[in-house]
């Protein structure tokens, strides 16, 4: 079997955004950026599973500016065989992702498509449901545990209500929770060797694909910021604050 | 112009998010149809028609809708979908789910998770957990929309008397089959309409001693929120994270308990009313958004509250 993972490079999730002053989005420049944390999961679910045996390929995609490449080398370094970087040097919403994200499924025929349940930086969740309705395929979306069997994989998804399991036929594409996995750190030798590794390299422009966004981004704003509290000496001092001043009890 | 809004029930009952969503609905444009999918779910259609802001139900009985699969009901969504302008679903796992494949199948780029309606095609979303709000404007001729439910108020229930008219299923691609569900079960108010939410972290230091909160919600009548941090390391079920990558609360109040405040907890709370912070540690993040502050260890604090909470007799249920 083969899987492709979806990676995306992210601002960092310790990093304190900025938001410009003209409203035109947030601070990039100088800033950390590192891959999309349940993407992490992502690659390592897909690592693991070659390391059992059941997978024989493991394809890291990024889709973005030439930097999108670090997060493939560290996919490949924690185990994936091959890279594949579509290079994308202004933004793409989740349905033009997808749209890519098709085109190269349709090349490497993958039997699953693993991606994070989310970006931290867009929180959209669309892309890998997205992906799947336009594969006509199937979808785990949430994942917090994958049993893979011959035709079908069997998942745990972590929904509003507390946990459900769902089968689903393969090819399937599915959707990464943190609590899926523990993600490894790379070795200094595999980040050597994933240096050898294969990377292939395409230009969005070129897939013949439709790729003008729909959403127009007005401005970006700051959120209003709560005013600093108080703080009380002690237990009995909170409750006749919360009762007297703030009448919520 | 009108809405198409998908219902989210469990076949007896309405899920309280859905009115929500219908009140969102409602300020993009007043003609709000709503779509009742699943098994034997006659009840959840009346229950829909009383309520006041719905215009029409439309009711698809299907065993093929019984458990939500995306599969199913997405194809279902995207064909009843041609006569609308606005396609609308709660942001939780419901909405999140299967609202993305119904997009694509439009070739539309939906707009996720918004918090305000500025006009029909104007909305407000957070982004990077909400450390900055973005206004989008969508120009895509048909829109699908997921709203942050607790960023609106619920619709009236009842007063209404909405016509119900049957639609007939559509055909399902048989690629997905649902298992189980584990629904974690308690007599506690439900953690994202709860007034009083009360929120452990990994202070706690683990499972057993997440009873000094749940004492504290049981007398509050409150909810059971915690950290990932106490998730993960299996002190309390998956459900009552709250977060960026949890759930979005806005309650009256908010106590955080042993939590330190990382921007991925704020996400999922901030825009509480009130805001506790009970923690040890005076430089915690946690104290700079509390309206309340209290510096101690949680240990003695807890125990204490609770006896402060029996003195008074104004608790509300
Ligand atoms: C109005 C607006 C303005 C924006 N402006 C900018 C901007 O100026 N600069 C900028 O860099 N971005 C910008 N973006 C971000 C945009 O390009 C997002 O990357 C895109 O919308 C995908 O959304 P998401 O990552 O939140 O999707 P999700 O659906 O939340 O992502 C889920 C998963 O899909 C996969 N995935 C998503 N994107 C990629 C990718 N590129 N490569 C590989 N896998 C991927 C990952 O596995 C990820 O975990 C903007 C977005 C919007 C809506
Ligand atoms: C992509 C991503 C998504 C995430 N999503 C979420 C999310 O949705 N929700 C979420 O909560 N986190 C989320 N996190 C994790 C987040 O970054 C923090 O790690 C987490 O919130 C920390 O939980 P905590 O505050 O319980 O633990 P800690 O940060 O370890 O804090 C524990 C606190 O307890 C205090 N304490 C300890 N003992 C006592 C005592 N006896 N009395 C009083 N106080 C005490 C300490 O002073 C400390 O402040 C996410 C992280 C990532 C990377």
């Amino acid at each position: 079997m083969k899987i492709l993972v979806a990676v995306k490079r992210v601002i960092d999730y310790n990093v304190q955004i900025r938001v410009k002053e003209d409203g035109s989005g947030v601070h990039t420049d100088n800033v950390k950026m590192s891959t999309n944390p349940p993407d992490d999961n992502a690659v390592e679910e897909s690592v693991k599973l070659k390391e059992s045996g059941k997978v024989k390929e493991v394809v890291a995609i990024s889709i973005g500016e030439d930097k999108a490449q670090e997060s493939i080398r560290k996919a490949l370094a924690i185990g994936a065989d091959k890279g594949i970087h579509v290079k994308a040097d202004s933004y793409i919403e989740p349905l033009g992702i997808a749209k890519i994200l098709k085109k190269i499924v349709e090349k490497e025929k993958p039997d699953m498509v693993f991606l994070g349940k989310q970006a931290i930086d867009d929180d959209c969740n669309q892309t890998g449901q997205m992906l799947a309705a336009m594969l006509k395929w199937p979808q785990a979306t949430f994942t917090s545990k994958v049993n893979l069997k011959d035709k079908s994989v069997e998942i745990v998804r972590e929904i509003d209500e507390g946990l459900e399991t769902i089968e689903v036929n393969l090819p399937a594409v599915v959707s990464c929770d943190l609590r899926l996995n523990e993600p490894r750190f790379a070795s200094l030798p595999n980040i050597m060797k994933a240096k050898k590794k294969p990377m292939e390299q395409l230009n969005a422009k070129d897939l013949g694909l439709d790729l003008t966004n729909r959403i127009q981004q007005i401005k970006v704003e700051e959120p209003p910021r709560r005013k600093a509290g108080i703080k009380v000496a002690n237990v009995a001092e909170l409750v006749s604050k919360l009762k007297n001043e703030a009448k919520v009890l | 112009m009108s809405v198409l809004l998908i219902a989210e029930h469990d076949n007896t009952k309405l899920k309280p998010f859905t009115l929500n969503a219908i009140f969102a609905a409602s300020k993009i444009d007043g003609e709000v149809h709503v779509l009742v999918a699943g098994t034997n779910c006659e009840n959840v259609t009346k229950e829909v028609a009383s309520i006041p802001l719905v215009k029409k139900v439309l009711w698809c009985e299907s065993p093929n809708y019984q458990n939500y699969l995306p599969e199913n009901l997405a194809p279902l969504v995207t064909k009843t979908a041609e006569k609308y302008d606005h396609i609308v679903a709660s942001a939780n796992t419901f909405g999140k789910n299967f609202m993305p494949r119904v997009a694509a199948a439009l070739d539309i780029s939906q707009v996720s998770d918004i918090i305000k309606v500025s006009s029909p095609d104007t909305f407000v979303r957070p982004i990077y957990a909400g450390n900055a709000f973005a206004t989008v404007k969508s120009n895509d001729k048909k829109k699908c929309v997921t709203i942050r439910p607790t960023s609106f108020e619920p619709a009236e229930k009842t007063g209404g008397s909405a016509q119900v008219e049957k639609i007939e299923p559509v055909d399902v691609p048989n690629i997905s089959k649902f298992i189980k569900r584990e629904e974690t079960k308690s007599e506690r108010p439900e953690l994202g309409t709860a007034r009083i939410v009360v929120s452990g972290g990994r202070g706690l230091e683990s499972g057993e001693n997440f009873k000094l909160i749940t004492d504290i919600a049981d007398k509050l009548n409150a909810a059971v929120g915690a950290s990932r941090a106490a998730v993960d390391a299996g002190y309390i079920s998956n459900d009552h994270q709250v977060g960026q990558t949890g759930k979005v609360v806005v309650p009256d109040l908010y106590i955080a308990v042993g939590i330190s405040g990382a921007i991925q907890h704020l996400a999922g709370m901030k825009e509480s009313k009130i805001i506790v912070a009970i923690n040890k540690d005076g430089e915690a993040p946690i104290f700079n958004i509390a309206d309340y502050g209290l510096e101690a260890d949680l240990f003695k604090a807890l125990p204490e509250f609770l006896a402060e909470l029996n003195k008074l007799n104004t608790i509300q249920k």
